[in-house]
């Protein structure tokens, strides 16, 4: 059976799909079978994300219709052969996406993976209902600014009462706060709020932090998930909360402020 | 301390006002969320029953719903005008 992720946030534009496809290759690159799935029906990015546009010829909704088998639509990622990819539908019928169709999908691919991971596109609407609906574990994306969030809380709650596992009465999806863009020197100014303060308002286990760094829209530019850049603090951050989430004590790093110049001369390491 | 240092505490961060407004706001939200819909028109229908005996007006009663492991609970508070007690 495969582990079912959902990557959301409630809010747009907080580094869902960045982190759906650093996630998602960092599991596939320590060689466990991982799929990750656009929901975002109408607006599909992932395949940008990961460098795949070119490649795509079916997508989710043709699948769930029968139009085409999983294994048409799932797109082998060029770097790792271990993962694969489900591009959203750019049909503008919302409604395309049925809880039943999605369900039988899963189920399908749970046979041969061992992680799929769900994008979920931003907001409170059907796209996000059903990327959640089956999911065992939670990432929710959360970057340190007030209507982040609140967001996130919204999501925290609709994650309680409005999945599989809560109307199943099962065990609740496994929670956990993936904080980015985050900025410690803005943290230290008292600009910013700081990731013990995010995670006292929304009482999360903190996955990680993703610092705010450039390397995130290189990546993006390139088509390549930034975990792939190993040199980059993004990355070594994605690859920290992979680790983390496979149950590797990995302490938490790019949360304090870097040495100033007299630090570096003077300070310690 | 340098000089900036002085500046920087003299004044409310931020930060420190985004995370008060952030959680006055997500408790109240947390509450409201886990409400019933047929809140509002319960007390609404309430009230019309309750006013076609006593005269009350609209900000005389109350509905809270509250929620724990084990049960839900629904207060409803009326308060009665002073001249009824009298009778």
């Amino acid at each position: 059976m495969a582990r079912i992720i959902v990557v959301t946030s409630g809010k747009g534009g907080v580094g869902k799909t960045t982190t759906s496809a650093a996630i998602a290759m960092g599991l596939a690159k320590r060689g466990h079978k991982t799929a990750v799935i656009d929901f975002d029906v109408g607006l599909r990015n992932l395949d940008l994300i990961m460098g795949c546009e070119r490649r795509v010829v079916y997508d989710f909704i043709n699948v769930i219709n029968g139009e085409a088998s999983l294994n048409q639509a799932l797109i082998k990622d060029k770097n790792c052969p271990q993962l694969h990819i489900l591009a959203a539908s750019q049909t503008r019928d919302k409604d395309a996406l049925s809880q039943e169709g999605v369900g039988k999908v899963l189920e399908d691919l749970s046979k041969d993976f061992k992680y799929i991971v769900c994008d979920s596109p931003a907001g409170i609407e059907r796209g996000a209902h059903l990327a959640m609906y089956f999911a065992d574990d939670a990432f929710v994306v959360t970057n340190p600014e007030v209507s982040s969030v609140r967001d996130s809380d919204r999501m925290l709650g609709i994650l309680s009462s409005k999945s599989r596992r809560a109307e199943e009465n099962k065990e609740p999806i496994k929670e956990y706060l993936l904080l980015t863009r985050y900025s410690p020197e803005r943290v230290k100014l008292g600009e910013m709020l700081s990731v013990d303060d995010v995670q006292e308002i929304l009482s999360l286990h903190l996955l990680g932090v993703i610092p705010e760094s450039k390397s995130v829209l290189n990546a993006s530019n390139s088509g390549m998930p930034v975990i792939l850049d190993e040199k980059s603090d993004a990355g070594q951050a994605y690859a920290d909360i992979v680790a983390r989430y496979l149950g590797e004590n990995k302490p938490h790093r790019f949360i304090e402020d870097k040495k100033g110049f007299f630090g570096k001369l003077f300070g310690g390491k | 301390m340098s000089l900036l240092d002085y500046f920087k505490i003299s004044k409310t961060s931020s930060a420190s006002l985004a995370k008060e407004r952030l959680q006055i706001l997500v408790a109240h939200e947390r509450v409201s969320h886990d409400q019933p819909s047929y809140l509002p028109q319960l007390q609404k229908e309430l009230l019309d029953v309750i006013q076609k005996y006593v005269n009350v007006d609209e900000n005389a009663i109350s509905v809270s719903f509250e929620q724990d492991e084990h049960q839900e609970t629904l207060e409803l508070n009326i308060t009665l005008p002073d001249q009824h007690k009298t009778f």
